[in-house]
């Protein structure tokens, strides 16, 4: 089974909060999820080809495109935290 | 006339002969769901609003004569697609308030066409599950059983079809979302290919995957959404340039595969008696069938849920309480980040995320996530060997029928094995249809048919004929 510390590693990682609970409750689950990947180990040696689709995607062109102004506001009003047209994070350092 | 049991077409030619007005068929609707919804819990949001100046505007169109086979009529959204000044949640505590700044392109095409939306379907949180039990906002009940689910993830949208709460829906598909769902309430569902439908504005679950596509009553209707919300799109690279050509195909001499490894174990009975018998139908039509194996087929499963996750992991990080979204103060910015996660995401979603950042993380890369990538070729490899000698494969869309809800919500690897028949042509990026072949007492099977790349035309021509017979 995977351990309590190494679940809060992986928790932390993944910058996600686990209660008491959770953490109990993740290491009986990935073990179990994790015992069933052990099912690749049988797949046959596979030799791997380019990419499906056989072509790189090219870079597209910059370009600037005038937006409705009308979709900043909207997007600086989703931010939960603000002041004047800037959100507002925590200090860094 | 009971107006919310029309198709597509039938309420086409009512709004063209005049019968009724997309008003008329809008209010039907919007009563409609006022009464049967509160028992189901199909819609999250229902936006009356923006459906009555819609059905207006659509009314004026068809008074000008000039107007499409979607004008007018009324849809359900899944609320993972963004509707531009509508509240969008992903079913997720976390996007709870969120209201979206601006179209999906598949809603851009579909307002162009003049349709009316009528409001937001449940989903599992982020589309992630196969029963919508994982909603934040409540389970959706099957409407041919309550006490079962309507599958997942796009539950409700597929709930509100089989119910005549929309003339139709639109869903996204990354290992079953759309198909599963329509197979356990009797409706139509179709999942493009990879790239044939535009994903800008759908939100992210797994990026090589997701795929949205439409739930309808029958296959003709399927055929006039995908036409309308496919093709390339400048904001998503992966889209391709595709444009929809009717095939003219018939069962005589039709080549059918079968995957025997889809017969092999876990199936239900009388969902095995069903497929084997719409199969036989389709030989009696002229069809010659062809037993192949996918021997990847067994790996499809683990491979699905580690390329999944990894991309969860990578896809959700956005949600950090900073620019949108739920945000939980704390001592410092890596605080608010753990406490907004840790409160807005639900048990599924922090599962997911979770094997995601395992299998990235140093010293497990090789052994999961590339390992991973190269079953993903050797199921490519697997498909792309059987249409060398197929023209289309036939088989189950589900294991077994609606299920008990609660039965499968505390134990996850049962609630993947949901998908096993999905999964494996979505990580090949295929298209695959729904299509209702029979009835365990009042529970709807669906019959899957995969077609090669960019073949939805001979998916829809052969599924239109199966439903006629």
């Amino acid at each position: 089974m995977i351990s309590k510390e190494e679940v809060e590693h992986i928790a932390k990682l993944a910058r996600l909060e686990l209660t008491e609970k959770e953490v109990e409750k993740m290491q009986k689950d990935l073990s179990a999820i994790l015992d069933y990947f052990n099912l690749l180990k049988n797949v046959p040696a596979i030799k791997m080809e380019k990419p499906a689709s056989g072509k790189a995607v090219p870079w597209r062109e910059d370009e600037s495109k005038p937006k409705d102004a009308g979709l900043a506001e909207k997007l600086i009003a989703a931010a939960p935290d603000k002041k004047d047209d800037y959100i507002k994070v925590k200090a860094i350092l | 006339m009971n107006l919310t049991e029309l198709t597509i077409t039938q309420a086409h030619n009512g709004l063209k002969n005049k019968e009724f007005s997309s008003v008329d068929l809008t209010k039907a609707y919007l009563e409609k769901i006022k009464k049967s919804d509160k028992e189901l819990n199909a819609f999250l949001s229902v936006t009356e609003e923006l459906a009555l100046s819609q059905a207006e505007s659509a009314d004026k169109k068809i008074n000008s004569g000039n107007f499409g086979e979607l004008t007018g009529i009324p849809c359900a959204i899944k609320d993972a697609i963004l509707v531009e000044g509508q509240k969008c949640t992903a079913a997720s505590k976390i996007l709870e308030n969120y209201v979206a700044p601006y179209d999906a392109t598949v809603i851009q095409k579909l307002k162009k066409e003049g349709t009316v939306i009528l409001g937001k379907t449940n989903t599992d949180e982020f589309t992630m599950g196969s029963s919508t039990e994982n909603s934040a906002f409540g389970v959706t009940k099957n409407p041919y059983d309550k006490t079962r689910v309507a599958g997942g993830s796009s539950g409700g949208s597929a709930a509100a079809v089989a119910a005549n709460e929309a003339c139709y829906a639109l869903g996204s598909d990354t290992g079953g979302s759309i198909r599963q769902p329509a197979s356990l309430c009797g409706v139509i569902g179709l999942c493009p290919t990879y790239g044939s439908v535009s994903r800008y504005g759908l939100i992210a679950h797994a990026s090589s995957l997701d795929q949205i596509g439409p739930l309808t009553k029958n296959v003709e209707d399927a055929k006039i959404v995908f036409e309308a919300i496919s093709g390339k799109d400048k904001m998503d690279a992966t889209s391709t340039d595709y444009k929809f050509e009717e095939a003219k195909v018939e069962l005589k001499g039709l080549k059918i595969g079968v995957p025997k490894e889809y017969f092999a174990k876990g199936i239900d009975k009388e969902v095995e008696k069903i497929i084997k018998n719409s199969i036989k139908k389709a030989q009696d039509q002229g069809a010659k069938i062809k037993e192949i194996s996918l021997p990847s087929s067994e790996y499809a499963l683990a491979c699905y849920y580690i390329i999944g996750p990894a991309e969860i992991s990578a896809n959700l990080a956005r949600f950090d309480g900073i620019k949108y979204g739920l945000s939980v103060d704390g001592k410092d910015l890596l605080d608010v980040y753990l406490k907004s996660k840790g409160h807005g995401f639900g048990a599924e979603v922090k599962r997911r995320i979770m094997i995601g950042t395992y299998v990235l993380s140093s010293g497990y890369y090789d052994a999961y996530y590339k390992k991973a990538q190269e079953v993903r070729q050797f199921i490519r490899q697997d498909f792309a060997k059987a249409f060398e000698k197929v023209d289309l494969i036939f088989c189950p869309v589900s294991p077994f029928p609606a299920f008990k809800i609660g039965e499968k919500a505390d134990d996850p690897i049962s609630m993947y094995l949901a998908d096993i028949y999905t999964i494996p042509m979505k990580l090949a990026g295929l298209p695959g249809i729904s299509l209702p072949v029979g009835k365990i007492g009042e529970l709807p099977v669906g019959l899957q048919i995969i077609g090669n790349h960019f073949q939805e035309n001979k998916i829809l021509a052969i599924a239109e004929t199966i439903e006629k017979l």
